[in-house]
């Protein structure tokens, strides 16, 4: 599903420059639930955007769904993301002028979607995070939890094959936290995989495979024991 | 082409942010509105001075004769000079080549009457030319014309309040018409936009009138347009050689300022022009002025719109959206605005200088006005400006990466 290998990246500081990530290895099969872990400056920060094609790597290889993503024009990039990967941030980055359907709805209209399919898939992953009543409220008129559950059915709209989040829970208390977790385990359970960076402990113990970055190597990359979140206790 | 989804994406951005989309509207109607009015005003000031001479063609020269002020050749001052037909036909034929139209001119006073109705006017005795130096309007009818010349018909063309005054609510044209007594046929009617009086005229063929008053030869004025093809200092040049040609034939001194007079409006129009081109400068940098504000703000506007939605931007970009839908929706909007908002202040403006024509109007400023095509080139300039403007930034923007953008809190 992924795989990359011997990865590099270095960001340019004033003369010198700032290698992040120093060699990475992995694979990530279909169905998986990965957590990527790390203090700040780990470069899991960066790992995450170079898999989600929002930023560029130096060398070695990265290859997603069996196609190589080297050297993307703008407007291939922005095929490749809108088809293979569904975006969840912890800012939730929903457009606060647009209603809770039309956030949903707008990465079917950069599919080519005729209007009608886009509101009619919308409302089928609004009703899937439970939200189908606040349709037609703006972001700002719902909660954390309720925004973070719009921002997943937007990601989830577009049927793509991974779902990344960042901090998906950064910016929640710990119950919303959980029920986000919840559901992106129900989620996965259904065949989604999925892809998580997170600093903390409990939110990685909810995947089933945890990576630990350090200094833009892995440190630890292990399976564990997935702890569901709905009899975790707060 | 026509993609219904970006409209209703680019009309639903426009409604949800609506201050910013009535600011740089603002911006744009506001200079388009200022452009009209200013350019308004100018051109009725322009048109003030053009109007004190659009009565009578601007390439005219008259020549009067007076009496000398001076003794000259033997004979004393206070001789009284007279012009007669061999005079109109020696300037005829020693400055034909510099003569565009030519008329003589004899003036009379009469006392017209048709039926019971009465009243005095002037009457001038002119030649077929005389339409064209006078700029005057048939209204119906014919003017004097060669034939009359030759067989000395008493047929005349009287102004339109002439009709007015004699012939009340009746057709005078096809009528008669008694002046000092003799009949004389109304072969047409005519009006005249240098005001009342000149509506109050009545024109009878000159050869006529020298048959019928008097039975002599003198001409009262020869007037005459030169070729339009010369510029101002040839046309002063050739009215100041008849003039000089004339008082050697009449044996007038060369400084006698009375005996023979020879008006040119050249010489006037010399200097109406320079102001015209000086009013001209002043209104082009009027209305170059106003667009460069105009252009300015509407930039300065796309700039700022561009800032504030880099993190939408970013968004779009990570669900998929490629850079041309980032600069289309952007430019589009800019598009739009500017024209809707463009075309309000052309309206506006014109509106403006309707309403406050009356009162302009007092203040020397005549007919203010702006051509349409004028007003509409500028609003495309404009945004054609706003479009180039909202490009730039929105061509960068749709190239920043996406997390760059979504990083911008």
């Amino acid at each position: 599903m992924l795989k990359i290998s011997n990865l590099h990246k270095s960001y340019p500081i004033g003369d010198s420059s700032l290698h992040v990530l120093k060699g990475i290895d992995f694979e990530v099969n279909n169905g998986e639930m990965v957590a990527i872990m790390g203090s700040s400056g780990s470069g899991k920060s960066t790992l995450l955007n170079i898999i989600g094609i929002l930023d560029e790597y130096d060398s070695g290889e990265y290859t997603l769904d069996g196609v190589a993503i080297k050297d993307l024009s703008e407007k291939k990039a922005a095929v490749y993301r809108n088809k293979f990967l569904g975006f969840i941030f912890q800012s939730f980055n929903l457009i606060n002028y647009k209603n809770a359907l039309e956030n949903v709805a707008l990465p079917l209209y950069y599919q080519g979607l005729k209007r009608k399919d886009r509101q009619e898939k919308a409302k089928f992953h609004l009703e899937k995070v439970g939200l189908l009543d606040w349709a037609h409220h703006l972001p700002s008129e719902l909660s954390g939890g309720q925004k973070q559950r719009v921002a997943i059915a937007r990601a989830l709209a577009a049927n793509p094959k991974l779902l990344m989040a960042d901090e998906p829970t950064g910016a929640l208390d710990t119950t919303t936290s959980y029920e986000i977790m919840e559901f992106l385990q129900q989620l996965n359970d259904e065949g989604k995989t999925i892809l998580i960076v997170t600093h903390e402990e409990d939110i990685a113990a909810m995947c089933k495979r945890v990576i630990r970055l350090r200094d833009g190597v892995i440190m630890e990359d292990k399976i564990v024991e997935q702890v569901r979140a709905a009899t975790a206790h707060v | 082409m026509f993609d219904l989804d970006l409209w209703r994406e680019i009309f639903q951005s426009m409604n949800k942010n609506r201050t910013r989309s009535i600011l740089a509207g603002f911006t744009v109607a506001f200079a388009i509105l200022l452009f009209t009015i200013l350019f308004g005003i100018a051109n009725g000031l322009n048109n003030t001075f053009k109007e004190a001479f659009v009565d009578d063609a601007i390439n005219s020269i008259f020549i009067r004769s007076g009496t000398t002020s001076k003794a000259s050749k033997g004979m004393q001052a206070g001789r009284r000079i007279r012009f007669e037909n061999k005079d109109y036909a020696y300037v005829k034929e020693e400055f034909g080549d510099g003569i565009e139209y030519m008329t003589a001119r004899i003036y009379l006073n009469v006392a017209a009457s048709f039926r019971n109705e009465t009243n005095n006017y002037s009457v001038r005795a002119v030649h077929p030319d005389h339409k064209y130096l006078e700029n005057t309007i048939m209204k119906e009818g014919r003017y004097i014309n060669q034939n009359d010349l030759k067989n000395k018909t008493k047929v005349a063309v009287i102004g339109r309040l002439v009709e007015e005054d004699l012939y009340l609510t009746t057709k005078a044209y096809g009528k008669y018409i008694n002046l000092n007594g003799i009949q004389y046929k109304i072969v047409g009617v005519f009006t005249d936009d240098g005001g009342d009086n000149e509506e109050r005229l009545i024109y009878i063929p000159v050869t006529t009138s020298q048959l019928l008053y008097g039975n002599n030869d003198y001409i009262d004025q020869i007037n005459l347009t030169y070729q339009p093809d010369m510029n101002f200092n040839e046309a002063i040049d050739f009215g100041n050689s008849i003039e000089k040609n004339l008082k050697e034939r009449f044996l007038v001194d060369k400084s006698d300022q009375r005996a023979i007079r020879v008006q040119n409006m050249a010489e006037a129009n010399k200097n109406v022009t320079q102001f015209q081109t000086v009013m001209a400068i002043i209104i082009f940098i009027i209305g170059l002025g106003t667009l460069i504000a105009g252009i300015v703000g509407i930039s300065n506007i796309m700039i700022f719109i561009v800032k504030e939605r880099t993190k939408e931007i970013g968004i779009r970009k990570a669900l998929g959206a490629s850079p041309r839908a980032i600069v289309s929706i952007i430019l589009l909007e800019a598009i739009i605005i500017t024209t809707i908002t463009g075309y309000l202040g052309l309206v506006i403006g014109v509106g403006v200088l309707e309403w406050a024509t009356p009162v302009l109007e007092e203040n020397f400023i005549t007919n203010p006005g702006i051509k349409t095509s004028l007003v509409i080139s500028a609003t495309i300039t404009l945004i054609a400006a706003g479009t180039l403007a909202g490009y730039l930034p929105a061509k960068k923007a749709s190239k920043i990466k996406p997390i760059v953008a979504l990083r911008n809190d």
